[in-house]
């Protein structure tokens, strides 16, 4: 008996293959979208864990001498007089496919060496003895072997992500730059010594709590809300799936039950059968998601190097949490959404026919209650914003994108009826009363979709925002042609008279880093220049902030500002003896760090040894090249010594195109899995909709015309729900812009409208909603008079 | 003391260990690797020999002990240099081949604090000079115009030290004039000692400054040769008798049986050396320490100079939790002679 009912059962599928790719589909598709965000942010993380203390936001206190490096035999007197440090020698290694970081380490003061705890058969005397070994995660030794003239490399999961490591003795022959220091790290308590004694016009830089621990949070937090949004809509699709799935075996359900089937054996078929769709469509989901992770994580990796200096190896290693994760997601939604359908078999009379229009009456009291819930959902988010911070940001946009999700269906039946009420002619009246009629067994499909163009909108409207703004940004910030690093102070000065008759200005570019307000910041001095007055671009300042500059005036970036909540006329403190009044601030997007400017000579008087080595050149963009040449020809310059303004300005787009890259992926991703939903909700809705339909068919209406008047209602909830996405989406944006991005990045970002996506976006929704009633329509066309007519038969 | 010791320095390489013992027993004995080997019949050269040999696999300057304050109370201390050649030789960078080891460590009946210390040769943050002689790593130091008038200091994350040493004596050499042998098989190494110095100085500790006095007792040793393969580990005893005269002894325990070897030292300095199965050593009573089974009471016999004592470690716990460890600390003699001295023990 149970063999056969489980065969009837299973039949079903044979029957409808479409709707059984559907189902699997669907759950594999929202398994696929959340458990590639989480692979993402999983493999993120782990690279951070294991990068820690490597990066330059150690958190060991470091030492450093800003006018140079520190000599091997300044390192050892430090060590002979007591200091606990170590050494470290950074640089970049050219290889075919760019320059890659190289970390140099003296291996018997490191503490870190315990990385190497998991080597191979490497012995001491390789490591530390010439010819040496390069040690560097698999992916990184895969392509530094293929170079040649470099050292055995060591591949090591464990060693830090996005960097080659070596012994310093090693480095500083690969860099040729021997018996050089870059900074040393503190591994001890500090001796009773004075530091300036021990190393003069060395400085001790005691980390900050690391900036990037927070702004890499908030990626993973936008990517985890990511992850959240796609879960909730693959919950949608799978709702509307199994609920489909259910509708259509109602006969078949009844007539095993009036076979003699018992109610708990049905009960546990149907059980079975969900867990079996939900592991076939999970392994495939998690498979989706593998790929989809995959082919996204370079970028995301390459976001996060680029937006904060973190480093993510770009290679994915399927890790268990996220695989079992996915797993219980895809068992979860399945579950859930089949309970609902379980609950309603339990309530199935055993003889009795469904009525057409049993959601009906429900539904009205239910959409009043779900939209007071949204209501107050919306308003708690936004009050959360009162306790400030990044989690509120977000409490507030999940908190309004949830409530406007639950409050859409009283809106729209709100705005259909009203529709109604106006329309003129039976067809238009019928149409727009029959949306409205539609709503319920719609509303999760619509809820879904609006989650999406919302997101869609926001997004889509924070990137774009960001760009425009970062591209005008760095058009006036780089406003030099060419950008100039020196060798030496001694080469700077060749080079500047050198350069003096064929420029317009050679810009000297002078910094010292040091405490700002007590916070660890650079100190830029600058020349009196048009350049500056014409292109950096102020967000606040006072009357005159350029000649006010040259008078020992400030002006910060507004980072510090934000941090320190200063404003303009407030003062700042620099090194000691040194305070200055903020004469300005200025936007400087992407860097975390605190960042102020003084006029040269001001600069000059507090640290008169400072570094000049540094320099940027204004002329005519057409000499550049021949410039650039010469100076290759004429002076020893390093390779990436001179670079082209262009070029900067490439890498530093290159940077966040990649973030939108992921973002626009995700976002189409989302829309897509909407659609879906819309799709299956048709679907479900299709065997009630026969007996709506066929006395409209009756009266005179072709099934051609209702096929088309099928597609229309569903563009017209689809561009419904649109409109109301817009300015959700729009707030959204702003909640990104104005409350997240300050707490995550420091700065604001000005907010700017695009029409034109919006209306691509609109499109978007209309297609989808086009797309998704084409089945149902094209089987409404299908469809033999006969069974139109057997709809009278039925009704009693 | 050849290999156990030997092992602390490689064995600190990123626990590379294993792999690096295992080179030096397929090594054993060869000149292949391009390291000198000792002799028989070599004559010391000083003070150029109180210098470091890079010809070598490894060699120590290693001083340990006994003090009191002015109340009696027993301290012990240890200030050890090791120098370790990946390769033979010596080059001038951070390329050099050569690897120091610094250990030092002040013992009190209740408390053991130790640090460590490494560094490369060539680039002068550790190394030894003859004249004038200096031995240091970072801010340690043992350091005088010869070996025989020293200043030594050191100092760990809770503790300090600054003591003189005056050698009251002359050196000795153990085995056959400093050729010492280490086992069956004929291992050997270069070994001679300074047992006379007379210490006056100062030990900062946790609990406050003290003014202590004592006497100390500086070895020197260096070979290119490991132990056995069979041999796990090691015993070894300085002793010094209130009546002046001094034994050193120890014990390399393997699996072919056990090797003993001790130089019997007269109050004028003229030394005897004990050969193989005379000295008798029996653990009598063992600790718990780092949660390993270590013996901290021994009896040891010499019948020749009928010689039955007591070595009784005056902290148990003196435990050296290095990136190599083991058990280092003073210990008290009662029996056919009375003294103080020191114990080390590896390989528990």
């Amino acid at each position: 008996m149970t063999r056969t009912a489980a065969h009837a059962l299973l039949s079903h599928w044979v029957h409808r293959p479409v709707q059984f790719i559907t189902l699997v589909l669907g759950l594999a598709l929202a398994t696929a979208l959340w458990s590639a965000v989480q692979a993402i942010n999983a493999e993120a993380r782990a690279s951070y864990a294991s990068a820690a203390n490597l990066l330059e936001n150690a958190a060991r206190p470091v030492i450093q001498r800003p006018s140079g490096p520190i000599t091997l035999e300044e390192y050892v007197t430090l060590r002979r007089s007591g200091w606990p440090v170590t050494p470290l020698l950074e640089g970049r290694l050219p290889t075919p496919n760019g320059r890659v970081q190289i970390l140099g380490v003296d291996l018997l003061s490191w503490p870190d060496v315990v990385i190497l705890g998991d080597a191979p058969d490497v012995a001491p005397e390789d490591l530390l003895t010439p010819p040496g070994r390069l040690i560097a995660r698999p992916a990184l030794a895969k392509r530094l072997e293929a170079i040649p003239d470099l050292p055995t490399v060591i591949a090591l999961d464990t060693a830090p992500a996005g960097l080659v490591l070596a012994d310093i003795g090693l480095v500083e022959r690969l860099l040729n730059r021997t018996g050089q220091i870059d900074r040393l790290e503190l591994i001890d308590s500090l001796p009773q010594t004075d530091l300036q004694t021990a190393l003069p016009g060395a400085t001790l830089t005691y980390p900050e709590t690391p900036d990037t621990a927070r702004l890499t949070d908030s990626f993973h937090l936008n990517l985890t809300a990511f992850g959240l949004l796609a879960f909730a809509v693959g919950l949608f699709v799978i709702h509307g799936v199994s609920g489909l799935a259910f509708e259509e075996r109602r006969g078949t359900f009844r007539t095993l039950r009036a076979l003699g089937l018992p109610l708990p054996v049905l009960t546990h078929l149907i059980l079975a059968e969900l867990v079996v769709l939900a592991l076939i469509a999970g392994l495939l989901g998690i498979a989706l998601g593998y790929v989809l992770a995959t082919a996204l994580l370079p970028d995301v990796s390459a976001s996060l190097r680029g937006l904060y200096g973190a480093q993510v190896d770009a290679t994915l290693t399927l890790r268990w949490p996220w695989v079992l994760g996915g797993m219980g997601m895809a068992l979860l939604g399945a579950l859930t959404a089949g309970a609902q359908g379980l609950l309603r078999l339990r309530r199935v009379p055993l003889l009795a026919a469904t009525g057409p229009d049993r959601w009906a009456s429900a539904a009205a009291r239910q959409f009043s209650i779900m939209a007071l819930g949204g209501a107050l959902l919306a308003i708690s988010g936004l009050a959360a914003l009162g306790f400030g911070g990044l989690i509120a940001g977000f409490a507030a946009i999940s908190g309004l994108l949830l409530g406007a999700a639950l409050a859409l269906p009283a809106l729209l039946r709100l705005i259909l009826t009203r529709i109604a009420r106006r329309a003129r002619g039976p067809v238009s009246q019928w149409v727009w009363s029959d949306m409205s009629a539609q709503l319920p067994g719609l509303s999760l499909a619509l809820m879904a979709l609006l989650l999406a163009l919302a997101t869609n909108i926001g997004v889509g409207t924070m990137v774009s925002s960001f760009r425009l703004t970062f591209t005008g940004w760095l058009d006036q910030r780089l406003a030099a042609e060419v950008y100039l690093r020196a060798r030496s102070d001694e080469q700077a000065e060749e080079i500047a008279a050198w350069l003096t008759p064929r420029t317009d200005a050679v810009l000297p570019i002078r910094f010292v880093d040091t405490q700002l307000n007590g916070r660890p910041g650079r100190v830029y001095g600058i020349i009196d220049h048009a350049t500056y007055h014409d292109n950096w671009p102020l967000i606040a300042a006072g009357e005159t902030p350029w000649q006010a500059l040259q008078n020992g005036a400030i002006l910060v970036n507004e980072q510090l500002a934000r941090q320190v909540g200063l404003w303009v006329g407030d003062p700042v403190a620099l090194s000691p003896g040194w305070q200055a009044e903020i004469a300005g601030i200025y936007s400087d997007y992407g860097n975390p760090h605190p960042q102020a400017i003084v006029g040269m000579s001001t600069l000059l008087h507090h640290h008169p040894n400072i570094p000049n080595r540094q320099m940027g050149l204004r002329l005519d963009r057409a000499d550049v090249p021949t410039l650039v040449t010469d100076l290759r020809a004429t002076f020893d310059l390093p390779v990436d010594a001179v670079t082209d303004q262009r070029q900067i300005k490439a890498a530093s787009l290159q940077v966040f195109e990649r973030t939108f890259l992921v973002t626009g992926a995700l976002n189409v991703l989302t829309l897509g899995v909407a659609g879906f939903a819309i799709l299956t909700s048709l679907l479900t809705l299709w065997s009630a909709r026969l007996p709506q339909l066929a006395p409209v068919w009756a009266m005179g209406l072709s099934r051609r015309d209702l096929a088309r008047l099928e597609v229309l209602r569903s563009c017209g909830l689809a561009a419904l729900t649109a409109l109301v996405a817009l300015p959700l989406g729009l707030a959204l944006a702003w909640l990104l812009l104005a409350v997240v991005n300050v707490e995550a990045f420091g700065w604001r970002l000005p907010m700017f409208l695009f029409p034109l996506d919006w209306l691509r976006l609109m499109a978007l929704a209309l297609l989808a909603g086009a797309l998704a009633a084409l089945i149902p329509a094209r089987r409404l066309t299908r469809l033999a008079p006969a069974t139109l007519l057997k709809v009278f038969s039925h009704d009693r | 003391m050849t290999v156990s010791r030997r092992a602390f320095v490689l064995a600190s390489l990123a626990a590379m260990t294993q792999r690096a013992q295992a080179q030096g027993y397929a090594g054993l004995g060869s000149e292949a690797e391009g390291f000198a080997l000792p002799t028989p019949g070599y004559r010391f050269d000083f003070p150029a020999d109180h210098g470091p040999h890079p010809m070598f696999r490894i060699e120590w300057w290693y001083l340990t002990a006994n003090l009191r304050d002015s109340e009696g109370r027993d301290f012990g201390l240890q200030w050890t240099l090791f120098r370790s050649a990946l390769q033979p030789g010596e080059t001038v960078g951070w390329h050099s081949p050569q690897v120091w080891m610094g250990h030092a460590a002040v013992t009190t009946p209740e408390s053991h604090h130790f640090a460590e210390k490494y560094a490369r040769g060539g680039i002068g943050q550790a190394g030894v000079t003859a004249t004038p002689f200096a031995a240091w790593i970072d801010q340690w130091q043992m350091a005088g115009a010869d070996p025989s008038e020293v200043r030594l200091q050191a100092d760990g994350t809770d503790f300090a030290y600054d003591v003189r040493l005056k050698a009251e004596g002359p050196l000795v050499f153990h085995g056959q004039d400093g050729y010492s042998v280490k086992s069956a098989d004929g291992q050997a190494s270069y070994y001679y000692s300074q047992p006379h110095y007379a210490v006056t100085g100062r030990l900062d500790l946790p609990t406050g400054a003290l003014d202590v006095t004592g006497r100390a007792w500086m070895d020197r040793e260096w070979s290119s040769q490991p132990l056995a393969p069979d041999q796990s580990g090691w015993d070894w005893f300085s002793l010094v008798f209130d009546d002046g005269v001094r034994l050193m002894a120890f014990r390399l325990r393997g699996g072919r049986g056990d090797f003993t070897s001790a130089t019997w030292i007269d109050t004028d300095g003229v030394t005897t050396a004990i050969p193989d199965g005379r000295l008798t050593l029996t653990p009598r009573d063992v600790t718990q320490v780092a949660g390993r089974e270590v013996p901290t009471t021994w009896d040891l016999t010499l019948a020749e100079r009928d010689l039955s004592v007591t070595v009784q470690a005056i902290n148990p716990q003196s435990w050296m939790g290095t990136s190599f460890a083991y058990w280092e600390g003073p210990v008290a003699v009662t029996g056919s002679r009375t003294g103080r001295g020191y114990l080390e023990m590896t390989g528990y």
